[in-house]
């Protein structure tokens, strides 16, 4: 009895899906899905590789300075860091001192402690990176209706995060001839900059970065592509500050189980010893 | 119970034997799963997904309870309190990886073993209760794991909630009412995420109580094995300690190898990356998805695009949840009475059919709805449903299993002694 209803029930299920199938199929044969320009146009992130990737990852201190610059220098004005503190920025190689200098660079809300008014401070070690913005709709006025998005976690919220960051800020560029071409009605809005590293290919913000634009303490020469390598790199520590000590871990970690594992196997074998069925001669 | 021939718990030592008389709990421990627990001698590597099981869900309770010290279930700062996790307390980083990772592994041990107890016979008589516990435990952990998913609140953590809660939604005349009613409001917000943290903590420890009552089932009948014969004499079983404890060892050892190059070199490789983004009920994700054990529910749950008779969405959540509840049916569906694959040509045909089908589904609920993904999910969704429903009832009736030995012992020695002395003494 059980299983003549469970033949119907499965026949039920059976029969809707492929009555979907059918006219899924139907219409998939029928009227072909159009190719779109984001779909056509749209480029995976370029090939690029920073020290901090692989098991083997590490942090390179002097790029992270120059990134922090450039972020300093050119994001912040736009885009806010909440979730890093100053006192992090020990982590890029700067002394106590030099942290503590740098947080001064910064001004943040306080509140003045004579009246309790509401008013702005220089930065201290134990403060976080201020916002650009009061708030969101700020922001949007500010930006065309488009919120700049916080960068903390930016490489971890975009799959391939350092390579799309890079590719995103070095990818501007003019519509190809044969896009034009292929697609006569795509068009990139006033106020939007072609950019085929971005989904829909059309990015809020302007070109960022041009050549020479920060002036390196290090004297690295300041080209479009290092400032972008460099800012990425930054951002993936800022994402991650605990990459590097996790992969040391983890070396540690695979020894010790490696090790465990060998004894293990040797324990089992030991005292299964006795049993093993012994070969005929 | 257990078999006539089980080594007694004789406490040698004094505070042993003072112990035994009060409050008998090593006596328990040494019955179940020590040297007092005889345990087929032909289990093979397959048979060590219940104790990695185990494994997890302490594993999940102790990485849990601690991120719980530091975590705050409040939509204004649930985010940024799993960030102060992940940057500011001690070691947070891994635990939360751990976690996060842990659930993955968890599921990958858990299907794992439910793919044996399919193989292998295990939800036949006399097993139905431990089978049927099996699977509420599975239905636990999934709940538990969606709603675990949602305490970070990112985007996928929000629109995951809104997408399933959403389920309720297409019951007929309650549905609407009850899809607020367990949300405590329209949409996800403080209400849901405050009560998915108490569940959250609370089901796992019901998880254990139902772990309790599956090996205690377990232990009536004992362990199942390759053959699918049961155990008929001393000679075709071992005590559990010392064989099985360090069979399981070498076992848990490869395992947490595999788990931690995960959790070390590749902690967000399962994950979403919009779930760093955090909640946002006004932008909808691009491509709203699971977590990847939900993926094979998931296809199938977006399978039916079209109407038939009833609503399209409808035939998707029943057949989503048909498609588990189906497992319930399992020992009454396929009546054979022979239980290993290994002696069941036609069965294990269509075994090899299911399990290529699920990676299917696996694959295909993690892809976009588009053609030819959601073409492709019917079919997969179709055999799914035959497969439980049709095939295997009819496979049970129609199949001549091959030979099966005469005991584990002669499967494992290529004779048994007691087979000749059994032969010549009449059945009683």
């Amino acid at each position: 009895m059980i299983r003549l209803i469970g033949i119907l029930v499965g026949l039920g299920f059976t029969s809707a899906v492929l009555w979907a199938f059918g006219v899924g199929a139907y219409t998939f044969a029928t009227e072909p899905a159009e190719e779109t320009a984001e779909h056509a146009f749209h480029l995976h992130p370029k090939d690029v590789s920073f020290p901090s990737d692989g098991p083997f990852g590490k942090f390179d201190r002097r790029e992270l300075q120059r990134g922090y610059q450039v972020y300093k220098e050119v994001c912040a004005a736009c885009h806010g860091l909440h979730l890093v503190a100053f006192r992090d920025l020990e982590a890029l190689g700067y002394s106590e001192a030099q942290v503590k200098a740098a947080a001064a660079e910064w001004t943040v809300p306080g509140i003045d402690p004579n009246t309790g008014e509401a008013t702005t401070r220089p930065g201290v070690p134990t403060d976080y990176f201020p916002s650009p913005y009061a708030n969101d709709t700020a922001a949007r006025a500010a930006n065309n209706n488009a919120i700049p998005p916080d960068l903390s976690l930016i490489t971890k919220a975009r799959h391939d995060g350092g390579a799309y960051l890079y590719s995103l800020l070095t990818g501007y560029s003019e519509m190809p001839a044969e896009m034009a071409a292929e697609f006569p009605e795509f068009s990139t809005p006033t106020g939007l900059y072609f950019n085929r590293y971005f989904p829909n290919l059309n990015l809020a913000m302007p070109p960022p970065l041009s050549e020479g634009q920060v002036t390196y303490a290090d004297g690295t020469e300041a080209t479009v592509e290092q400032m972008s390598k460099d800012v990425s790199a930054f951002l993936i520590w800022a994402a991650e500050p605990t990459l590097e000590k996790r992969l040391q871990t983890g070396w540690a970690v695979i020894g010790f189980l490696l090790f465990a594992t060998v004894l293990a196997w040797f324990a089992k074998q030991q005292v299964w010893a006795p049993l093993k069925p012994k070969k005929k001669a | 119970m257990s078999f006539p021939w089980a080594k007694p718990y004789e406490p040698k030592a004094p505070l042993m034997r003072y112990l035994d008389e009060k409050l008998p709990l090593p006596r328990l421990v040494f019955n179940a799963i020590g040297a007092g627990y005889p345990v087929p001698r032909n289990l093979s590597y397959m048979w060590n997904f219940g104790v990695l099981a185990g494994f997890c869900l302490v594993l999940q309770i102790v990485t849990g309870i601690i991120l719980a010290m530091h975590y705050a279930p409040n939509a204004a700062v649930a985010f940024n309190s799993t960030e102060h996790i992940m940057r500011d307390v001690n070691w947070g980083w891994m635990l939360r990886y751990a976690h996060a990772n842990g659930a993955s592994a968890f599921f990958v041990v858990i299907y794992l073993h439910i793919f044996r107890g399919f193989f292998y016979g295990s939800y036949k008589p006399p097993r139905e209760m431990v089978w049927l516990l099996g699977v509420v435990i599975f239905l636990l952990l999934m709940a538990t794991a969606f709603m675990g998913y949602v305490l970070p609140w990112g985007q996928m953590s929000f629109w995951g909630a809104k997408v399933i809660t959403g389920l309720f939604g297409a019951i007929p005349l309650v549905g609407e009412p009850l899809q607020i009613w367990l949300l405590g409001g329209f949409a996800p917000d403080n209400a849901a995420l405050n009560r998915f943290f108490s569940l959250h903590y609370l089901l796992p420890f019901v998880i254990v109580g139902a772990v309790i009552l599956h090996i205690w089932a377990l232990h009536i009948p004992g362990s199942s094995n390759p053959t699918g014969v049961e155990v008929k004499t001393e000679s075709d079983t071992v005590p559990f300690h010392p064989y099985f404890t360090a069979k399981d060892g070498f076992g848990l050892a490869v395992f947490l190898l595999l788990y931690c190059t995960m959790l070390f070199f590749l902690p967000n490789a399962l994950g979403h990356p919009d779930n760093y983004i955090p909640a946002n009920p006004m932008a909808t994700p691009a491509h709203i998805v699971p977590e990847w054990y939900f993926w094979p529910f998931y296809a199938i749950l977006r399978a039916f695009t079209v109407d038939f008779i009833l609503p399209a969405k409808l035939w998707g959540v029943l057949a989503m949840f048909a498609s588990i509840l189906v497992w319930f049916f399992l020992p009454w569906l396929d009546k054979s009475p022979v239980r290993s694959g290994h002696y069941r040509p036609l069965f294990r045909k269509f075994f090899v059919v299911l399990v290529i089908d699920m990676g299917f589904l696996f694959w295909l609920g993690g892809a976009a709805a588009e053609e030819p993904y959601v073409m492709m999910s019917q079919i997969a969704t179709a055999y799914y449903f035959l497969h439980f429903l049709v095939i295997l009832p009819i496979i049970s009736m129609i199949e001549r299993p091959d030979p099966l030995p005469f005991s584990i012992t002669e499967a494992v020695l290529g004779s048994d002694d007691d087979k000749a002395v059994l032969a010549t003494t009449p059945a009683s």
